[in-house]
């Protein structure tokens, strides 16, 4: 357990940085004590990006101070902060994917890494005594993302560490994985490695972290002790106000199926991809279908071929229907004229278009809604569309002019499902709907996709979030390997089958004939 | 001291038309400079580069002349460079119209009807857009990089007509010049007035900028090829239709830049000859992206190109300046525009201390 009273590992002290047209940090302060789990929560855009940043010596403060051991320090850039102890595991992986595990640690170390014998040997030994199995000799396009996760942390730990900062650790993780993580992140701490933990997951914060500091704003909302807190006590610290955030929502039924896929197969060209296998699947009138699963299990891919963006040839057309028309080598517009509309999981540069106005984004999509006659574009349509879009879902936005980019993650997300939802659709098609989008927006957004399934759509939601998952939707299952598991009531569905589906524990379900 | 560049979050709008204003005056200063270290009166070289060749009507419409080729090759460019199809054939393109329009005419240069200037101007547009279709298909089919296909086609294009006008198309009659028999009359452009050469084509540059500003602004079809061009994936996301997108825009690129051949071959010149254009379409591009790939603002940059090639001559002939001159203020225009478009995205500030500043600053900001 931390102790207390001796000379905190980091301290900082009233820390700021602004950057054009933001306030990222506003005069933080912040103690992590020696073998402290230290939790820093936040929602998107609350300013924990930027002091992660600024402890690494990624980019320096515009003010305040920053004691190590006690000791002022100016952190330049990050050799002088792994110099100092301090390790740090990124979101998104820096890993050489055609390179070994060895050859990846090395490169990292430089002259430290000492002989490819002896460093092999360091490596075996340190994830042997953290509990985390690797082999050096692997490549790491081989390694599952939890995996390669371990490469990122043994990386860290190769030296004599101090500090080990993780950036939302747990998004790419199966519940199972993020509990073997935490048993490795306890090891350290016991062993007087301080740790600083950046996550929005209540949940896990709880379970592991001895004490917390929430930002919002850019600002300190509070510290606190997260064993001590209710889920509702850090939302509230987290959004300022947690009363519209809680929803629950009614299981249902659906109808007869819209969305048939029967033995859909699909070979990816991308030695590094994943290619699909045997996917059955079906999606009623009026229910939610969600989709677990870890990112790069064939996500990507699935959606590529319901979307029409990749599309199958002719004969085997009838692996995707909607209703009784074969629709798997069709393109995306004739997809959408059956009644499709589609919620990719890039918002910027997939479902809009950066550097174009909010009336074009919204006639990217909805073209086929009588706003074009003779090839001409009916502006004033366009125009009323994109602000009764605006109005409906709570877009905050100037004006519809205001280029897609320059809206925040939540509020575009929030107009592209508007966008999609107005097209009164049959079928909605969402890929991680809330990823990166504040709370107050992903209720809003949760609420809005219920509300379509019960005016009698079909809706399929894939997501990395479980807890999203088993809040909106009716029927769950996971993807993993490329292959799809049964889908299953989430009434009757424990968290624990999820994770084992998303491990690959299934059966590959039998082929139904097909029900028109 | 230390000037530094902060990012602004959002385009200038204002910057967005200063900034051609602003490279205009740059180029001026420097031009004036580089007339002193010359040793002549900077404001009178201006005066005969700039408003001597058009302060008389012959002037003009010689002005005219020059614009025709030039606007009719950027606007065509603007619509392949919406779309990002990065044509830098329209010189070939150009030759090809000129060309093919030439070889029909002197077939029927007994043919006394209107109709063969009619089928003349028909064949050189095709032709244009003919020799574009070929870097459409090698794009397409094989994914060959359309600006190595286009300059590759341009020198292609070029031996093509050197050939013809040297060898089938040589006029027997003309002692052995490299130049085709004179067109009939019924085969040339009406001219626009009594005075100079002006002709009608200017009519069909008006027609062309009137229908590449409903393309692009209007309709459908050009909402679909700029959407292709900015963001490729959103374009494939909601099923537009790339590889017919990349036909349209390079086939009406290379239709414009045929037929602004086939004009000054059936206009101004009268017959096929070797230089059928002083590298119009070249300067094209730079006339486009001055214009900031907009019909109207290509309009005011193609007359400004067309007088910076009329000037160039005047100043040759009467100050004794060498003609690179023209070529060294298109270079220093397009050189002072590129530099003047980053203060669309970044502000200018004057720091008065020296800071110490990471590349890092302006990456996490874009991040953020």
């Amino acid at each position: 357990m931390p102790n207390p009273t001796s000379t905190p590992q980091l301290q900082l002290r009233q820390i700021s940085k602004r950057y054009p047209g933001c306030l990222a940090n506003d005069a933080i302060d912040l103690s992590i004590g020696r073998g402290e789990i230290h939790a820093l929560l936040g929602e998107n855009g609350a300013g924990k990006s930027t002091l992660m940043k600024i402890i690494y010596g990624v980019t320096q403060a515009d003010s305040g101070e920053m004691l190590w051991q006690g000791q002022p320090v100016i952190m330049r850039n990050p050799a002088q902060a792994r110099q100092l102890g301090i390790g740090m595991v990124f979101q998104h992986f820096s890993l050489f994917e055609t390179l070994s595990v060895a050859q990846n640690i090395a490169l990292a170390m430089g002259a430290a890494a000492g002989s490819p014998k002896q460093l092999e040997a360091k490596i075996r030994e340190v994830s042997r005594r953290y509990g985390m199995a690797l082999e050096p000799q692997r490549l790491v396009h081989s390694l599952s993302i939890g995996e390669r996760q371990r490469v990122e942390i043994v990386r860290c730990l190769m030296q004599d560490i101090r500090l080990l900062i993780l950036d939302e650790p747990t998004s790419v993780l199966t519940p199972q994985e993020a509990d073997e993580l935490f048993i490795t992140l306890r090891r350290l701490a016991a062993e007087g490695c301080s740790i600083l933990f950046i996550s929005h997951k209540l949940g896990e914060v709880r379970a592991l972290c001895h004490s917390a500091t929430v930002l919002r704003g850019g600002r300190v909302a509070g510290h606190c002790v997260p064993a001590d807190c209710t889920d509702r006590q850090l939302a509230q610290l987290m959004v300022g106000d947690a009363a519209t955030l809680i929803g629950d929502f009614t299981k249902v039924t659906g109808g007869a199926a819209f969305l048939q896929v029967n033995g859909l197969n699909w070979h990816n060209p991308d030695p590094f991809g994943c290619s699909l296998s045997d996917i059955d699947l079906q999606v009623r009138s009026g229910e939610i279908v969600g989709i677990a699963g870890v990112a790069g299990n064939g996500q990507d891919e699935l959606l590529a071929l319901l979307s029409g963006e990749q599309t199958l040839h002719r004969d085997t057309a009838k692996t995707i229907r909607f209703r009784e028309h074969a629709v798997a080598d069709q393109r995306p517009d004739a997809r959408r004229k059956l009644g499709l509309a589609f919620v990719p999981a890039e918002r910027l540069g997939h479902g809009a278009v950066p550097d174009m106005s909010l009336a074009d984004n919204a006639l990217l999509t909805a073209f086929q809604q009588g706003l074009v006659s003779h090839g001409l574009i009916e502006r004033g349509k366009v125009e009323a569309l994109a602000q009764t879009i605006i109005q409906r879902f709570g877009v905050k936005t100037p004006d519809t002019q205001t280029a897609a980019r320059s809206l925040s993650g939540g509020n575009l997300q929030k107009f592209i499902l508007g966008r999609e939802i107005l097209q009164q659709p049959k079928l909605l098609i969402a890929a991680h709907p809330t990823w990166g989008v504040d709370v107050g927006a992903a209720a809003t957004i949760h609420r809005a996709l219920i509300a379509l399934r019960d005016a009698g759509a079909a809706i399929l939601v894939i997501s990395e979030d479980l807890d999203e998952l088993f809040q909106i939707s009716d029927r769950l299952g996971a993807l993993c390997g490329g292959r799809l598991s049964a889908l299953q009531d989430t009434a009757q569905t424990r968290l624990s089958d999820v994770g084992g589906w998303m491990a690959g524990q299934f059966d590959t379900p039998q082929s139904q004939p097909a029900t028109v | 001291m230390l000037l530094s560049l902060e990012p602004r979050g959002r385009q200038s709008r204002l910057m967005l038309w200063c900034s051609p204003v602003l490279a205009a005056v740059l180029t001026l200063v420097c031009g004036s400079l580089l007339f002193i270290a010359l040793g002549h009166d900077p404001l009178k070289t201006l005066h005969t580069l700039l408003i001597a060749p058009v302060s008389d009507l012959y002037g003009v419409s010689e002005l005219l002349v020059k614009t025709l080729p030039i606007l009719l090759c950027a606007l065509g460019l603007a619509v392949a460079y919406q779309a990002r199809i990065w044509n830098i054939g329209a010189e070939g393109q150009l030759l090809l119209g000129a060309l093919a329009g030439s070889a029909l005419a002197v077939n029927i240069i007994d043919l006394q009807s209107r109709w063969a200037l009619v089928l003349i101007l028909l064949t050189g547009t095709f032709a244009g857009a003919a020799w574009a279709g070929l870097t459409a298909w090698l794009r397409t089919r094989f994914n060959a990089n359309e600006i190595l296909t286009s300059i590759m086609l341009n020198y292609i294009a070029l031996n093509l007509l050197l050939f013809c006008v040297h060898g089938p198309l040589k006029d027997p009659a003309g002692f052995n010049f490299p130049e085709s028999a004179m067109f009939s009359d019924a085969s040339r452009l009406p001219l626009l007035m009594e005075d100079g050469r002006a002709h009608i084509g200017v009519y069909f540059a008006l027609l062309a900028l009137v229908a590449v500003w409903v393309l692009l602004q209007k309709s459908f079809v050009g909402f679909q090829i700029k959407v292709l061009g900015l963001d490729k994936r959103a374009a494939g996301f909601v099923g537009f239709r790339e590889k017919r997108l990349i036909w349209l825009a390079l086939l009406i690129s290379g239709g414009l830049a045929g037929l602004a051949g086939v004009c000054e071959v059936t206009g101004p010149i009268g017959q096929l000859v070797p230089q059928v254009s002083p590298g119009y379409g070249y300067a094209a591009i730079t006339v486009a992206f001055l214009g900031r790939l907009n019909p109207i603002g290509i309009l005011f940059s193609s007359l400004l190109m067309a007088l910076l090639y009329i000037g160039g001559e005047s100043a040759q002939m009467t100050l004794n300046l060498p003609q690179a001159i023209t070529q060294l203020f298109q270079g220093m225009m397009l050189f002072f525009l590129l530099a003047c478009d980053v203060l669309i995205l970044y502000r200018p500030r004057l720091n008065l201390r020296w800071v110490r500043r990471t590349s890092t600053t302006a990456v996490t900001a874009g991040a953020l």
